[in-house]
């Protein structure tokens, strides 16, 4: 058996939420124009986030028994 | 469409984990067990996710949403028919025999239970078909990344054929396994919310439908063809597949569906790995769940693509056309991603297909390797050598399987018809294999001569029919009719339901005759990989919903609701 899957699938959506949400803080609300006006990369990312902070804690706290 | 920095960034974050968990595997591959098998210890929620995502290769996803746009809601006929009963059949019935008979591959459990040269038939034929299946798949890759992203065709097989060997050889099945895992999630994460932007964008299920209902009658249907699933099934010219509900059942929901899930080394493989008998059991039924909501993500796509084509009203975008005028249907998908999608959310898109093509590939390049190594190279090239030695095979196979495939990839790019033939080929020797595995399993007079004779009479009569018919509006050559055409059908799909039909009918009839004039095996010999001679198995501690009987049920059930949900 190998390390904990949830422990690499958690960090990898963590950052990936990491850096979409950052993204979209910071671009302007004219490159959400084809996405219906909704900033989706704000909002996916804070999803891909919560993903990720979720299958961490589980992976962390497997770990710790 | 052209990526920007941060879709280039979420992309090397994606090639930065698929390696780093290739690199961090490395050092639990000590036996020939750890690198085919897994050591046989994965728990079952990542197995089922790896047995569903080893399936989700590229072609799957692009060519349902493309079916999606062509046929409509009636595609998900392959997934509510055409996959869930096969896959609660598999961890129901059939992972007994496979995970307790310590079989280490498909081919390897035909030798248990019959004899050596039926193993040697599917081990060469699926190890061939594999290596072409995982060509075809860079092939796909290579040309839509030309397309959408002007990138060479040559760097685009080079550079996945490198990731996908790489983590392969560092950390075998596992590693394919907990890629897998990444890769599904991704392509959930990655679709959602291109379908419900698509969704909003056509004015919701109901806008969806209205649209459809248009797209359909400009062609000559029922408002609701494209956005049924069994209402216009009643006759093959009722509804754009051109086909009837008995092909549907019988063709697609019996023989079609039940041979890949229930025999494809591909697919079992995964549930083999897992970590105990309950779990493999488990295996597919955790995988039928996401499977089944999977028309969602996949279909839906090419629906919404189809209704802002020809659905009248202004808004989304169209899909092109092909060189002959016939809409380019597999663009569904691309296409959606370049346009509702803002730098940021394409790059975790283009990551999401790009995962699904990799996926596709080390699916099939783990399952060559296992049977290269364990079922030709041990049975008949090299016998009795140590462990490592089979080890360092099956390292080697991952090599020059991946070599060979990317030989198939530039192959399918300069000879085109090269390919067809080969998938046609595979076609009519996997048509008849359910027939000799649901006898074998459930029928201690079964010979080894029998299963023998029964496949190759399948194949023969798969081969037959398809060279005895054709579908209406095609020439015979690649599409049938060349021996004579006795009969036409209605659409290519039916003609391959029917093809399966017969095939399935004939290896049947001739495995069940021969068993009966040749001696059966001692039946101390079958205890273990036959039904009637194997204990039954008892989970009596687990809840009811984590018993394979109890999550199969729950399965049916949601199958069944979503088939009338969507009637």
């Amino acid at each position: 058996m190998g390390p904990d899957i949830r422990l690499p699938l958690g960090a990898m959506f963590a950052l990936l939420g990491v850096l979409l949400s950052v993204f979209g803080l910071t671009s302007s609300p004219a490159t959400y124009a084809p996405a219906l006006g909704i900033n989706v990369n704000l909002w996916w990312g804070l999803v891909l986030l919560a993903f990720g902070a979720l299958m961490l804690w589980l992976g962390l706290r497997a770990r710790r028994r | 469409m052209h990526p920007a920095t941060i879709d280039w960034l979420i992309m090397a974050v994606y090639f930065g984990f698929v390696l780093g968990v290739g690199f961090a595997l490395r050092r639990y591959m000590k036996t020939s067990s750890d690198y085919f098998l897994s050591g046989r210890s994965i728990p079952a929620w990542v197995a089922g996710l790896a047995f569903l995502s080893a399936n989700l290769g590229a072609q799957e996803v692009i060519g349902m949403a493309a079916s999606g746009a062509k046929y409509g809601m009636a595609t998900s006929h392959f997934y509510w028919v055409g996959a869930i009963p096969a896959m609660v059949f598999l961890g129901v019935f059939m992972m007994p025999f496979y995970y307790g008979s310590k079989a280490r591959s498909v081919p390897e459990y035909l030798k248990l239970r019959f004899d050596e040269k039926t193993r040697a038939l599917n081990a060469i034929s699926f190890a061939v078909m594999t290596v072409f299946s995982s060509g075809i798949s860079m092939y796909a890759m290579g040309l839509l990344l030309h397309l959408l992203l002007g990138w060479d065709f040559s760097l685009s097989v080079w550079l996945s054929a490198l990731i996908v060997l790489g983590y392969i050889l560092l950390g075998g099945l596992t590693s394919a396994i907990y890629n897998e895992v990444l890769q599904f999630f991704l392509i959930v994460f990655g679709f959602t919310p291109l379908v419900y932007l698509g969704l909003k964008d056509v004015g919701g299920w109901t806008g969806l439908t209205a649209r459809l209902a248009h797209v359909a009658s400009v062609q000559g249907y029922a408002p609701q063809a494209w956005s049924s699933t069994w209402r216009e099934l009643g006759h093959a010219s009722a509804n754009p597949m051109g086909v009837e509900w008995f092909g549907v059942l019988m063709g697609l929901g019996f023989v079609l569906s039940f041979g890949y899930w229930c025999t494809d080394f591909l697919v079992v493989q995964r549930a083999m790995a897992a970590h105990s008998m309950s779990a493999a059991r488990r295996t597919p039924l955790i995988a039928a769940v996401p499977k089944m909501l999977f028309p969602f993500l996949v279909i839906v796509p090419g629906m919404i693509a189809i209704a802002s084509t020809l659905g009248g009203g202004s808004s989304g975008f169209a899909l092109p056309h092909k060189a002959d005028g016939s809409l380019n249907y597999d663009l569904s998908i691309p296409l959606m991603l370049g346009h509702y999608f803002p730098h940021g959310m394409l790059g975790l898109g283009l990551t999401a297909l790009l995962a699904s093509f990799m996926s596709g590939m080390a699916g099939n390049v783990t399952a060559f390797n296992t049977v290269w190594t364990y079922d030709i190279y041990q049975a008949y090239l090299h016998r009795g050598a140590s462990d490592q030695h089979y080890l360092s095979m099956g390292r080697l196979a991952t090599v020059f399987g991946i070599a060979l495939s990317v030989a198939a990839a530039y192959v399918a790019n300069r000879f085109n018809n090269i390919m067809d033939m080969l998938q046609l080929l595979f076609a009519f020797v996997n048509a008849p294999l359910f027939a000799t595995f649901l006898l074998g399993m459930f029928w201690k007079r079964t010979t080894g001569h029998a299963a023998f004779f029964g496949l190759l009479c399948g194949t023969a009569a798969a081969a037959l029919h398809h060279g005895l018919t054709l579908p209406r509006g095609s020439v015979p050559g690649i599409k049938g009719g060349w021996l004579d055409v006795l009969h036409s059908y209605p659409s290519e799909m039916a003609q391959n339901f029917w093809t399966a039909i017969w095939a399935f009918c004939a290896c049947f009839v001739v495995t069940a005759l021969v068993s009966l004039v040749t001696r059966p095996r001692p039946e101390q010999e079958l205890v273990g990989l036959v039904y009637s001679l194997t204990a039954r198995q008892r989970e009596p501690d687990q809840a009811w919903y984590l018993r394979p009987a109890g999550l199969a049920a729950l399965v049916l059930a949601g199958a069944i609701f979503l088939n009338i949900a969507f009637w």
